[in-house]
């Protein structure tokens, strides 16, 4: 944000708006300068991110500048403040920048007019598709109707009419009667994607927005344009008619999908996540996410989730589940015949808990299971697990995979315990896992791995439960539950305290305490507080 | 703060009950005197029903309902058969016991209310929590929702009085429409 480029060489510019003061960098706009005083300045084409255009005229505002003498001197009024002269037209906030001295109205009879006189403009070819345009409820045009339309239409000619539902691509759907030609999702194509697919053809009431001939919006950020389209003209494919937005409930939470760890709202409704939307955060994913990420949360929803403990594939009760779990372990661990496969999608937490469990048994090997994939230049990272720094930090990650892969030929290791991994995609056929004595697996869903497990043990999807990743530039952050865990699986720290020898289990009561301790134990994260991590996030300072 | 009510003393004429009692028995002969009256000079007035008896046979016999009043909640077509509803959910959102639950879905192309572009893939109202409040159809945007004069449900298990999508359209039937919103989209 400009606003916030706070450096000592940039000088200070005094203003006031509303008859407030304020001071704010030089360069900075008049949204932003608002802004800072909790002002509103109704606007659709601005977008701090993206270049600015001030083609969608809303964010008018009044403004003046001080009268000066020819000696250069302010007149000032009898009572002190200087006499300011006043435009006599409004200018736009978004493109005029603070100047030392300058008056704004943002809120005066004028300004009120001319933004009615531009919601009046806007409204003349709008179709009514409220009642099923997934855009209702979080809707800029509603909301400025509300504050600045006017209840009936002084429009007696007929709308004009546009394409409606038009695929741009596979993700996004167009409705172009609602467009307001703002071209936010021009400019975050040009600017943000450099795919530059999209524009304007014809021209006044009939200019259309669309894909140039041949092309589709289909690079991995599109659905990035349905997110900053400030009315319901692009929609997502994938959310488009599945609920309304008003019935989401919306937790704070980080993407899964690779190491970048972008910030995400988890928008869910009575235990089923509908979609993920970028949450800002400017040291990590600005306030854009890849298609990939955001399309990557059916396997929550997924009706196989497993939601009972199972001993080799029958359904079993806790109470066994965990006590006999626990004494396969301690077993083959004092027998030095266990081996840990931990996962890199886990929270920095659970991770903490397995360490512990690989050290108390102990485990002849402990590795993580790494995934890579392709990456670009703006988001995507190659690394595909959330928390391979988590891993890496807690000395987790030993690249000794291949070792418990032999270990378990040579039968060496006897017994393994698998924390939510497929293994046969790393590797691990059917009859390499037969060879086994017990195999202990805490997993959400069924997978190869699951079907040959002597135990499995469901544990919560990340949208269930408390947890912190350390991203791939070794930034905490952590994430919160959208709604309780299903059926009767059980949060992941739970199962995995209570698989360590009992005389561990007090220490953690509760998923808090699991965080301190790790806090304590890793000189890393020295002084982090779980309130103090927020909701962007801290950066640590790793030598990995 | 608790605040201290004195119990009345009572004379001893009072203790007896026998004032009380009388004073009951004043009311109902008062009542069935004037009740008496009526019957034999034909008088209807009140709530006594058309045979002028203050009973009623129910379920034969019932209440003629005012127009106002609000009964079983429906989902209505308009005069071309198309189903008014278009799953804005907003009845589900504004219903206090929560008894809408809507599937929304988007129509088939080759249907000829395409353009319409979205519908209810199953719609439904559970009369057991139904308190008949009508908003529903106050807040539909598209007058979808109307409210019939019948309050009486009868089944012989829970699911049968949650009315879905079909049974709605059956008991709401057709309605004029003014307007054809989406007539010309």
């Amino acid at each position: 944000m400009i606003a916030d480029a706070k450096s000592t060489s940039t000088p200070m510019v005094n203003l006031t708006i509303n008859d407030r003061p304020l001071s704010v960098p030089q360069g900075t706009n008049l949204i932003e300068a608002a802004a800072k005083l909790g002002i509103h300045v109704p606007h659709y084409c601005y977008h701090p991110k993206l270049t600015v255009v001030g083609n969608c005229r809303m964010c008018l505002i009044e403004m003046g500048t001080p009268q000066i003498e020819p000696d250069k001197k302010s007149v000032l009024k009898p009572d002190g403040p200087p006499e300011i002269t006043w435009m006599p037209r409004p200018q736009i906030a978004c493109a005029t920048l603070v100047s030392e001295g300058m008056a704004v109205r943002t809120h005066s009879k004028m300004v009120e007019e001319c933004r009615k006189g531009v919601m009046e403009f806007l409204l003349i070819n709008h179709p009514l598709d409220c009642p099923i345009c997934d855009q209702a409820g979080e809707c800029r045009l509603q909301e400025y109707s509300v504050d600045y339309g006017t209840g009936g239409s002084r429009f007696v000619e007929r709308k004009v009419k546009r394409p409606k539902k038009v695929e741009l691509g596979p993700r996004v759907t167009l409705d172009d009667e609602r467009c307001i030609l703002c071209s936010r999702c021009v400019r975050f194509c040009q600017e943000v994607a450099k795919d530059d697919v999209l524009g304007f053809t014809d021209r006044g009431g009939h200019t259309t927005l669309g894909c140039y001939p041949g092309k589709k919006l289909e690079n991995n950020y599109s659905l990035n344009t349905v997110d900053i389209c400030p009315v319901g003209a692009l929609t997502s494919s994938d959310f488009r008619f599945q609920m309304r937005v008003w019935f989401l409930k919306e937790a704070r939470s980080v993407c899964t999908s690779c190491a970048t760890g972008c910030n995400i709202t988890v928008g869910s409704r009575e235990g089923v996540v509908y979609r993920y939307t970028p949450r800002q955060n400017d040291a990590v994913n600005s306030t854009w996410m890849c298609d990939a990420g955001r399309l990557n949360y059916a396997w929550i929803n997924d009706p196989r989730r497993l939601t009972r403990p199972l001993k080799n594939g029958q359904s079993a009760e806790w109470s066994d589940a965990l006590p006999d779990a626990r004494h396969l372990l301690r077993e083959a661990g004092m027998k030095g015949q266990l081996a840990i496969v931990a996962s890199g999608r886990a929270s920095t937490e659970e991770l903490f808990l397995v360490r512990q469990m690989a050290a108390l048994f102990p485990a002849a090997a402990v590795d993580i299971v790494g995934r890579t994939g392709g990456h670009d230049q703006i988001l995507v990272s190659a690394d595909k697990n959330p928390n391979t720094s988590g891993a890496k930090l807690l000395g987790l990650a030993t690249g000794k995979l291949a070792e418990i892969k032999k270990g378990i030929e040579s039968g060496r290791i006897k017994t393994l315990f698998v924390q939510g991994e497929n293994l046969e995609k790393a590797g691990f056929e059917a009859g390499l896992l037969a060879k086994l004595d017990a195999l202990v697996v805490l997993d959400i869903l069924p997978s190869p791995t699951t079907q040959m497990a002597t135990w499995v043990l469901p544990g919560a999807a990340h949208v269930e439960k408390n947890g912190t990743f350390i991203n791939g530039r070794g930034r905490l952050q952590r994430f919160l539950p959208s709604f309780s865990v299903k059926g009767h699986a059980h949060e992941d720290w739970y199962i995995l305290k209570e698989l360590l020898p009992e005389a561990e289990h007090t220490q953690y009561h509760s998923f808090h305490s699991v965080f301190e301790a790790m806090v304590r134990e890793t000189p890393a994260l020295a002084g982090v507080a779980w309130e103090g991590v927020g909701d962007q996030g801290t950066p640590l300072d790793l030598k990995l | 703060m608790t605040i201290k009510i004195e119990r009345p003393v009572l004379k001893w004429h009072e203790n007896l009950y026998f004032p009380a009692i009388w004073g009951g028995i004043k009311v109902t002969s008062r009542h069935f005197w004037k009740t008496v009256g009526n019957w034999i000079s034909g008088k209807k007035y009140g709530m006594i029903t058309s045979t002028g008896r203050v009973t009623m046979e129910y379920p034969e016999e019932k209440w003629a309902v005012p127009n106002e009043y609000r009964g079983a909640p429906t989902l209505v077509k308009d005069p071309d058969g198309r189903i008014k509803c278009v799953a804005c959910q907003l009845c589900e959102f504004v219903c206090p016991p929560r008894a809408i639950t809507i599937t929304p879905e988007p129509i088939p192309g080759q249907l000829p209310n395409a353009t319409v572009e979205k519908w209810p893939k199953e719609f439904e109202i559970d009369m057991l929590r139904c308190i008949y409040c009508g908003l529903c159809e106050e807040v539909c945007p598209e007058e979808a929702i109307f409210l019939l004069k019948d309050y009486s449900f009868v089944g012989e298990s829970r699911e049968e009085l949650v009315h879905n999508k079909e049974r709605l359209l059956e008991l709401g039937g057709m309605r004029q429409d003014k307007i054809y919103k989406w007539k010309n989209k």
